[in-house]
C-alpha cells in the first residue's frame, strides 16, 4: 500500500493521541470546495513485478546495437564499480550536506571532485557541480557580467561553432537579465572560428568571449589566439570543454598568455550513462579572484572542535537561502549523485586510463572518418584537426539515411543540417574507445547500403 | 593551499593521499592507440588524478559512504525536503541497460518505450495537479520556478502588457522564490504573514496593481500550515491582472486531496525528488516538472512529448513557437523522470490520495506527542500539514539550548536533524517533516530522543553544546573554512 507501514491499530492509536475521530478530520482547515475528486486518469496501483515487466518490455523496444552519435553526450565504458558504489543507499538516499557532521562522505567526495576538475581544467577553484553543460554556460555568462566590473555592455560573443543547444539554452536562462549574445561566424572550410572574425569587435566593450574546445564540429580551435584576443580587448574568456579531451589537450588555464577566466562543460563522459539525456553533471571552474561570483555549492576543508580535519559547505553567503533575491543564482540542489559517479570514475581511471580513453577515442574517430570517406556520396565537410567527432557531408538529405540506419539498429549520428543549413546535408559522427575496427567497418557498410537504398527510393 | 595544521588524523585520507605513482586499475585501460594532437594544443603536464588500484577506489568511496546519514540508514525528518523511502524498484527498472544506453538524439523509432513513459508521466502529473499542460525538462525545483516565472513574463509581454515587472512573495517563502524572480529580471515585493501563519490579505491588497506580474506561493506554506485564504488571494491577484505561481515544495501534504489547479494557480512546479520519491543523491539530481493552465499553454519550455496516433515524438520550437525555449542540452533529467514514472505507477490513484493522508497523520501525531512532552509549537492553534514547526525559544532563553544544539545532539541519537533556522521568521525553529513512510515506532523513538536531549539541556548543558560526539567529526569551524579557503587538495610541501 504505497509504502505506508501503518497497521489499523497504529492508525487508531495515533488518532486517539491527536484527539480526532478519523484522518479526514486532519484536513478540516481546507475549504470543502477545494477537495479533489477521484484521480480517474491515473491508473490503479501496480506491483513491482507488474511494473518491472512493463518497463522491461519498453526498454527492449528501445534497444540499439551501435551508437555513433555524440553532439554533447558521449558513450564511454563505465567501470562496474562506479554505479555499484554510487547506488549505495548512504549516497543515493542522502540529502544536500547541510549537516556537515552527518555528511562527511558526500562533502569529502565533493572536495575530491573539485580538486580533479580544477586540475583537469587548469584552474584554481571548482564548484560542486551544475545541472548540465548547457545551463552551466548560461550561468557562466551571468557570472562574467557580475565579475567584470568595468564592462557595462553585458555583451557575450558566442561563436556559431558552439553547440547550438548550449547557445539556445544560454539565451533562455541568461536572457531575463538583459544579456546580449552576439554570434561570431566560423570558417566554412576549416570549421574553425578565426580570430579575424572577431575584428569587427576590436576595441569595443565586450564582457566575455566564449570558446568551445573542441567545437561542436569536433574541430580544434586556435584557443591561444582567441583567448589572447579576448584579453587584449578587455573581455573575460569563458571556455566550454569536453572533459575527456583534457587528458591530452592543453587545459584552458594555460590558453594564451594568461589562461581563461571561467571554464564550464559537462562531466557526463566521466561514468554517467547516456540515459536519454540526463541526469548529467555540469561543472564550473574559475580563478580564485572570482570565487565569490561563482554560483552553486562549494566545499572547503577546515577543522573540528578537536582540530581534526573535516569538510563543510562554504561561502554560502553567495547562495539563495541566505541572500534571497541578491544571490548569485537561484541554483541550489543540483547533480550530487552524478558528481559522485564522475569522481569514482576518475579515481578508477586515473591519469593513464583517462589519457588512453581520450587517445583511443581520437584514433577511432580518425579511423571512422577514413572508412566513411571511401564511400560513394560521402565527403569530409570540414578540414581542421579534430578530437573525437567529425562532420561529414552526404549527397542527399540526412534524415532518410538515418532512418535506414535505424532499421539496421545503428544510431548513425546527429543530423546537423537544420542547425547549419549553410553546410548542406551534414551529419555529425562520433566514435569513442568503445568502438572496435569491426564496429567501424559494420557502420561503413551499413551507411553505404543506406545511401544506396535512399538513392534508389 | 596548505592543509590546516592538525594533530589528529582525518577520518578517511583523501584519495590523493593514497595515490602512488605508476599504480593503475589495469582492467579498465582501453587499448593504447596513438593520437596526433598538434603540438601547440597538447597537454604538457598530466592532471592531478589519483593513481590507485580498483580495490583502493572501491574501499575509499565505500568508506566515505559510511560517513553519511541517509534515508536508507536513518530517520531523516528534514522539513520541506520530503525525505521518504526511495523504492529500490524505481531505481532498478530505470537503470535497465537499454534505457541507460539510449542516446538523447537517437532515432525516435528507437525511443518509443522511453517516450511512452514520459507521455504517460505528463498525463499523470496533469491529473494530480489539476493543470492543462506539463513539461518535464526543468532539472530541479529552482529551474521549474525559473520556467514558471519566465512563462508568466512571456504571457504578459505577449499581450503587450509591458509594465508588469513585480513578483509578490510572502516573507516566509523559500529563498529560491525571490532569487528566481531576480533571475527573470523581476522586482521582488515581499508581504508579511499574520500571527496565525496566513498571508496578510490587507498587505497584499495594498501592493497588487498594474505592475503585478504574479505571486509565488507555497501551499501548505513553509510555516507548515494550510493557506486558508487562498481563494481570496487568487481573487485579488487575478483581478489585478497578475498570475499565481504554485511552488510544489510541499505538495506531499495535499497529494490527491487538493489540486493546485483547483485552487486557482496558473502555473506550478513539482519537485519529483520530493513528492514522487526520486532520490536526493546527496544534493541532486532533482526534477522540477512544470504544469500550466490554459493561459500559459503556448509558453511551456521545450521539449515536451506529443502523440500522433500510436507514435510519440518530441515537440520543439516548430510545434510551440511561443515557447520560452530550452533549459537544458537535451530533455532534462530523463533518468529521474523514469523513476518518478515507476513510482507513480506503483502508487496508483488510490495510493496517491493515501500519501497526503498518512503524511498528514504522521505529522499531526508527532506534533501531538511533542506537545504532550512539553515542547512549544510555533502555531499552537493550527493543524499540522505534512510538517510543523517547534520553536526552541524558551529552551534557548532558559537553558541556553538552541535549535542548533538540539539538531547536533540528535545526530548522536541516530536521527538526522530537522531543518533548522528556516523559515527565518520563527526564532530558534525546527521544521519537522516525518513523511508517510515512517512507522509509529520510528516517530515514538524520535520523540523520546528529543525528551532525553531536553533533560540533558537542563542537567548538563555543556554536554549539549559539545555535540555531536559519535560521528567522524565534531562541530566544524565554518568561519575558518570561509576565511582560509581550502577548496582543492595540494601535496604536502
Amino acid at each position: 500500500m504505497a509504502f505506508i507501514p501503518h497497521t489499523d491499530d497504529d492508525v487508531r492509536a495515533m488518532l486517539a493521541v491527536i484527539g480526532v475521530d478519523d484522518v479526514d478530520a486532519l484536513f478540516d482547515e481546507i475549504p470543502a470546495s477545494l477537495r479533489a475528486g477521484a484521480l480517474t486518469r491515473i491508473p490503479p496501483a501496480a506491483s513491482e513485478m507488474e511494473i518491472g515487466r512493463l518497463m522491461s518490455a519498453r526498454a527492449a523496444a528501445d534497444s540499439c546495437e551501435l551508437n555513433f552519435i555524440g553532439a554533447g553526450a558521449y558513450e564511454h565504458h563505465i567501470p562496474a564499480a562506479v554505479w555499484a558504489i554510487t547506488t549505495r543507499g548512504e549516497i543515493y538516499s542522502a540529502y544536500t550536506p547541510y549537516q556537515a557532521e552527518a555528511s562527511q562522505g558526500t562533502l569529502q567526495t565533493i572536495y575530491e571532485f573539485q580538486t580533479m576538475i580544477a586540475s583537469l581544467t587548469g584552474m584554481a577553484v571548482s564548484n560542486a557541480s551544475m545541472y548540465d553543460g548547457a545551463s552551466a554556460l548560461a550561468e557562466a555568462s551571468l557570472m562574467a557580467v557580475r565579475a567584470h566590473r568595468r564592462s557595462k555592455s553585458a555583451r557575450i560573443l558566442m561563436p556559431r561553432a558552439v553547440n547550438p543547444t548550449y547557445r539556445k539554452c544560454a539565451r533562455v536562462i541568461a536572457g531575463g537579465q538583459n544579456l546580449s549574445f552576439e554570434e561570431v561566424p566560423f570558417d566554412a572550410a576549416a570549421g574553425q572560428t578565426p580570430v579575424a572574425a572577431l575584428a569587427r569587435f576590436d576595441g569595443q566593450d565586450v564582457t566575455a568571449l566564449v570558446i568551445q574546445q573542441p567545437n561542436f564540429f569536433g574541430v580544434l580551435e586556435d584557443v591561444d589566439a582567441l583567448t589572447d584576443w579576448g584579453h587584449r580587448n578587455g573581455a573575460l574568456v569563458i571556455a566550454v570543454v569536453n572533459p575527456t579531451s583534457l587528458a591530452i589537450l592543453k587545459p584552458p588555464g594555460e590558453w594564451g598568455e594568461k589562461g581563461v577566466d571561467i571554464v564550464v562543460g559537462d562531466a557526463q563522459p566521466f561514468g554517467v550513462p547516456l540515459s536519454s539525456g540526463g541526469p548529467y553533471v555540469g561543472f564550473m571552474t574559475t580563478r580564485m579572484e572570482h570565487v565569490r561570483q561563482m554560483p552553486g555549492r562549494i566545499v572547503g576543508r577546515t577543522v573540528d572542535l578537536d582540530g581534526r580535519p573535516g569538510y563543510t559547505l562554504t561561502l554560502q553567503a553567495r547562495e539563495q537561502h541566505i541572500r534571497r533575491s541578491k544571490a548569485t543564482s537561484n541554483i541550489c540542489t543540483n547533480q550530487g549523485l552524478l558528481m559522485t559517479a564522475a569522481t569514482i570514475y576518475l579515481a578508477i581511471m586515473g591519469p593513464q586510463g583517462l589519457e588512453r580513453t581520450a587517445s583511443a577515442s581520437m584514433a577511432r574517430t580518425a579511423e571512422l572518418v577514413a572508412a566513411l570517406g571511401r564511400l560513394k556520396g560521402v565527403e569530409l565537410a570540414l578540414g581542421g584537426a579534430r578530437f573525437h567527432e567529425a562532420l561529414i557531408r552526404l549527397d542527399r538529405p540526412v534524415g532518410p539515411v538515418l532512418e535506414e540506419l535505424a532499421r539496421r539498429r545503428i544510431a548513425g549520428g546527429f543530423d546537423a543540417s537544420a542547425d547549419y543549413p549553410e553546410l548542406g546535408n551534414v551529419l555529425l559522427v562520433c566514435a569513442t574507445e568503445t568502438k572496435t575496427s569491426e564496429d567501424i567497418a559494420a557502420y561503413a557498410a551499413a551507411l553505404g547500403e543506406s545511401l544506396r537504398v535512399s538513392r534508389a527510393a | 593551499m596548505n592543509s590546516p595544521a592538525s594533530a589528529l588524523a582525518p577520518a578517511e585520507a583523501t584519495i590523493f593521499d593514497q595515490s602512488r605513482h605508476g599504480r593503475h586499475a589495469a582492467a579498465q585501460l582501453p587499448p593504447a592507440l596513438g593520437a596526433e594532437v598538434p603540438a601547440a594544443l597538447r597537454r604538457r603536464t598530466p592532471p592531478l588524478l589519483p593513481e590507485v588500484s580498483e580495490l583502493q577506489a572501491v574501499r575509499h568511496f565505500t568508506r566515505l559512504s559510511q560517513m553519511n546519514f541517509s534515508i536508507d540508514t536513518q530517520f531523516y525528518p528534514l522539513g520541506s525536503c520530503t525525505m521518504k523511502y526511495n523504492p529500490r524498484g524505481c531505481n532498478q527498472y530505470a537503470m535497465l541497460p537499454e534505457f541507460l544506453a539510449r542516446h538523447p538524439l537517437g532515432p525516435e523509432s528507437q525511443g518509443q518505450g522511453f517516450l511512452a513513459c514520459m507521455y504517460e508521466l505528463q498525463e499523470m502529473l496533469k491529473e494530480v495537479s489539476g493543470m492543462q499542460g506539463m513539461a518535464l525538462s526543468p532539472m530541479a525545483g529552482a529551474q521549474g520556478e525559473f520556467a514558471g516565472v519566465a512563462m508568466i513574463r512571456a504571457y504578459h509581454r505577449g499581450r503587450g502588457d509591458l509594465a508588469r515587472d513585480e513578483i509578490i512573495v510572502p516573507e516566509a517563502a523559500h529563498g529560491t522564490n525571490p532569487a528566481t524572480a531576480a533571475m527573470c529580471g523581476m522586482k521582488v515585493v515581499e508581504i508579511p504573514v499574520d500571527a496565525q501563519g496566513d498571508c496578510d490579505l490587507a498587505a497584499l491588497a495594498r501592493v497588487v496593481g498594474p505592475a503585478t506580474a504574479g505571486i509565488m506561493l507555497t501551499n501548505p506554506s513553509t510555516l507548515g500550515v494550510f493557506e486558508r485564504t487562498i481563494a481570496s488571494i487568487a481573487g485579488l491577484v487575478h483581478d489585478a491582472g497578475g498570475l499565481l505561481y504554485y511552488d510544489g515544495a510541499n505538495l506531499n501534504a495535499i497529494l490527491g486531496k487538493v489540486r493546485p489547479g483547483d485552487m486557482g494557480f496558473d502555473v506550478i512546479h513539482m519537485n519529483l525528488h520530493k513528492t514522487f520519491s526520486t532520490p536526493h543523491g546527496g544534493g541532486g539530481p532533482g526534477a522540477g516538472a512544470v504544469g500550466v493552465g490554459v493561459r500559459l499553454l503556448p509558453f511551456l519550455p521545450i521539449p515536451v512529448v506529443g502523440r500522433d496516433g500510436e507514435r510519440f515524438r518530441w515537440l520543439d520550437e516548430r510545434d510551440l513557437p511561443q515557447s520560452i525555449g530550452r533549459l537544458s542540452a537535451f530533455m532534462g533529467n530523463a533518468g529521474v523522470l523514469l523513476r518518478a514514472y515507476i513510482y507513480m505507477r506503483m502508487i496508483g490513484r488510490d495510493g496517491m490520495q493515501r500519501i497526503g493522508e498518512f503524511a498528514t497523520l504522521n505529522a499531526n501525531y508527532l506534533l501531538a506527542r511533542f506537545r504532550q512532552a512539553g515542547f512549544d509549537p510555533a502555531y499552537p492553534q493550527r493543524r499540522a500539514t505534512h510538517e510543523f514547526i517547534l520553536t526552541m525559544k524558551r529552551e534557548a532563553r532558559e537553558q541556553g539550548a538552541t535549535a542548533m544544539d538540539f539538531a547536533k545532539r540528535l545526530l548522536d541519537f541516530g536521527y538526522h536533524a530537522p531543518t533548522t533556522y528556516f523559515p527565518l521568521l520563527v526564532p530558534e525553529c525546527l521544521l519537522i517533516e516525518p513523511t508517510e513512510t515512517e512507522t509509529k515506532e520510528a516517530l515514538d523513538g524520535f520523540v523520546e530522543a528529543m525528551v532525553a536531549i531536553a533533560r540533558e539541556a537542563a542537567e548538563d548543558p555543556a554536554r549539549l553544546k559539545g555535540a555531536p560526539y559519535t560521528l567522524p567529526v565534531r562541530r566544524l569551524d565554518d568561519v575558518r573554512a570561509a576565511k582560509h579557503l581550502d577548496l582543492t587538495w595540494t601535496p604536502a610541501p
